[in-house]
């Protein structure tokens, strides 16, 4: 299998094409947006939680690279019905391991900046700490 | 003295540059990358660097190396006469009046933002006005920003028409909006390839009492540049651009205003005398050059000054025209591209353009299976983006070395690109 086959794999494709999951939420507990300065892509993540913090719904929009997108797309099936508690506390492996494909550093930014803005909605909607992936700079994004 | 600083110019006046035979002088293209040769059309970002200029940088560590200007001993008046020699080579780059007017600066980005501190700081206030363009990439822009946001200056854009072009025609309505002190902008857009004309805008700056701050990183590299006939005051470039090393670039600027300058960084070296309560300044350009320099980024920077006369800026220039409206041409018939700014006889050799419904992140990353090397971003214009309404672009940029060959891979690659993801 050439590289280009591997990262383009036919499940990234497809989330990219068809994203699960789309569309902000009306109402929602809590939605945040995220950038990645470097290449453009943008997040925004809603999210409405059920009893005992758990994740009923979950929703994004954004545009961006296939593999933002897709890597988006796949976490959100991965997280409903989890608390957020447990989603916040997810290691970005766990994401990296269901998209399952090769990432430069620079790409690397592109399939988690979904999890991070997914991590500063549920911070927003239930409290739980903000993402480590975005250091202090998710702090500002708290605030405004 | 060393065999690597005689003034020696190899002057040619073929008027058509042979890129395959240039191409041979940079030892990167003897790679392949995924099994392809490169096709290296980032140059905008950064050149690839000759034989000829690394071999000067090494002959200048391996025989005439030790700290400029303080060593009486015959190796220090070697280095010295090195940094020196190439000053004179950028003085001349620039048809400047004075070699005394060239200080030695990390890059374009540190040379603008010497003038925004050391003339900035000092000169603006409420009431004037700093006037960028929104063409402008970041190092031009947010210097100037910053420094009138410390100021209380207000900060404003000149605007472009739909061509990527300066609209020259808002000038007058940014004029009542307080005293203009400050015109900053680039000499060749480093997004969309736009040459603009700084003459004109000097003219006018100076109509208006202001300074004219020209950036000429996207410039110097592709053509004959003079700052006299340009009629700016400050004007700065970086080598890394020009086939040179990084780390090295200059900042030119008019000798009665750098002499009424504050200095910018302060240190060894940069002064006159040093006492317990007050300091004073060295001459120019020591003023501004605090620290050891940058010698052998200098005598490389002064090498690849020397490699590209050797071409000649006419043939460069010629080349790049070439390939410039050759990619635009072959674009056109992509009728799922977008590309971006003026035709191909008023740019520079950079062409900015997007693939309908590919992120350029995903485009890019096709590319580099193919051997292929662009740049896929904001290209530091993020008001110039938010302009385009688009979040980033790919920009394909050409140079000396730049083969037709290249052109012709980007567009296979773009060809898979939309197959696999448009």
């Amino acid at each position: 299998m050439g590289e280009f086959e591997q990262l383009y794999r036919e499940l990234i494709l497809d989330h990219y094409k068809n994203p699960r999951n789309h569309g902000l939420l009306d109402p929602a507990d809590a939605r945040a947006e995220g950038q990645n300065p470097l290449c453009g892509d943008e997040v925004s993540v809603s999210v409405r939680l059920g009893e005992g913090g758990v994740i009923d719904e979950v929703g994004f929009e954004g545009r961006g690279c296939a593999i933002s997108q897709a890597a988006t797309s796949m976490l959100t099936d991965l997280v409903k019905g989890r608390t957020a508690e447990d989603v916040a506390a997810m290691p970005k492996e766990e994401l990296l391991d269901e998209l399952g494909i090769p990432l430069t550093p620079v790409r690397l930014k592109c399939a988690i900046l979904g999890l991070g803005v997914l991590k500063l909605a549920l911070h927003k909607a239930a409290g739980t700490p903000l993402p480590e992936e975005w250091g202090t700079s998710a702090r500002d994004l708290v605030l405004d | 003295m060393g065999q690597g600083y005689d003034l020696h110019v190899a002057v040619t006046t073929t008027p058509k540059l042979d890129a395959h035979r240039v191409r041979a002088d940079f030892p990167i293209f003897e790679q392949t990358f995924h099994g392809k040769p490169l096709s290296f059309l980032d140059s905008a970002a950064s050149s690839q660097k000759p034989r000829q200029m690394l071999d000067a940088m090494v002959r200048f560590y391996e025989t005439s190396y030790a700290n400029v200007h303080r060593g009486v001993y015959e190796l220090a008046e070697r280095a010295t006469e090195g940094l020196e020699l190439a000053r004179e080579k950028v003085r001349a780059l620039l048809n400047a009046p004075s070699a005394r007017e060239v200080i030695f600066v990390r890059n374009a980005t540190e040379g603008l933002n010497l003038v925004a501190y050391a003339w900035g700081l000092v000169n603006l206030r409420p009431g004037d006005v700093v006037l960028v363009t929104e063409l402008e990439h970041h190092s031009n822009f947010v210097p100037w920003q910053y420094i009138a946001a410390r100021t209380g200056a207000s900060f404003r854009m000149l605007p472009l028409d739909e061509n990527g072009e300066l609209r020259l025609d808002e000038l007058d309505a940014v004029a009542r909006d307080g005293e203009v002190k400050v015109v900053a902008s680039g000499v060749v857009s480093n997004a969309l390839g736009t040459v603009n004309p700084v003459d004109r805008l000097s003219e006018w700056a100076h109509e208006h009492g202001a300074i004219m701050v020209a950036d000429a990183a996207q410039a110097a590299p592709h053509r004959a540049l003079d700052v006299q006939a340009l009629g700016c005051d400050f004007l700065a470039v970086s080598g890394h651009k020009m086939c040179g090393p990084s780390g090295i670039g200059a900042l030119w600027g008019h000798a009665e205003l750098l002499e009424a300058m504050e200095p910018f960084l302060t240190g060894g070296h940069m002064i006159r005398a040093v006492g317990a309560e007050q300091t004073t300044w060295g001459d120019l350009p020591h003023k501004f050059e605090a620290g050891t320099a940058p010698m052998a980024e200098a005598v490389g920077f002064g090498a690849a000054i020397d490699y590209l006369q050797g071409i000649g800026f006419d043939a460069i220039e010629r080349h790049e025209h070439e390939l410039a409206a050759y990619a635009l041409e072959l674009l056109a018939e992509l009728p799922w591209v977008t590309s971006y700014g003026p035709p191909a006889e008023r740019r520079a050799g950079i062409v900015s353009f997007n693939v309908d419904g590919v992120h350029p992140h995903d485009v890019a990353q096709i590319l580099d299976y193919e051997g292929v090397a662009i740049r896929a971003g904001h290209h530091c214009c993020q008001p110039l983006m938010r302009k385009l309404g688009v979040a980033a672009t790919n920009r394909a940029s050409f140079y000396v070395y730049t083969i037709p060959e290249e052109i012709d891979r980007l567009v296979a690659g773009l060809h898979r690109v939309r197959k696999a993801l448009g």
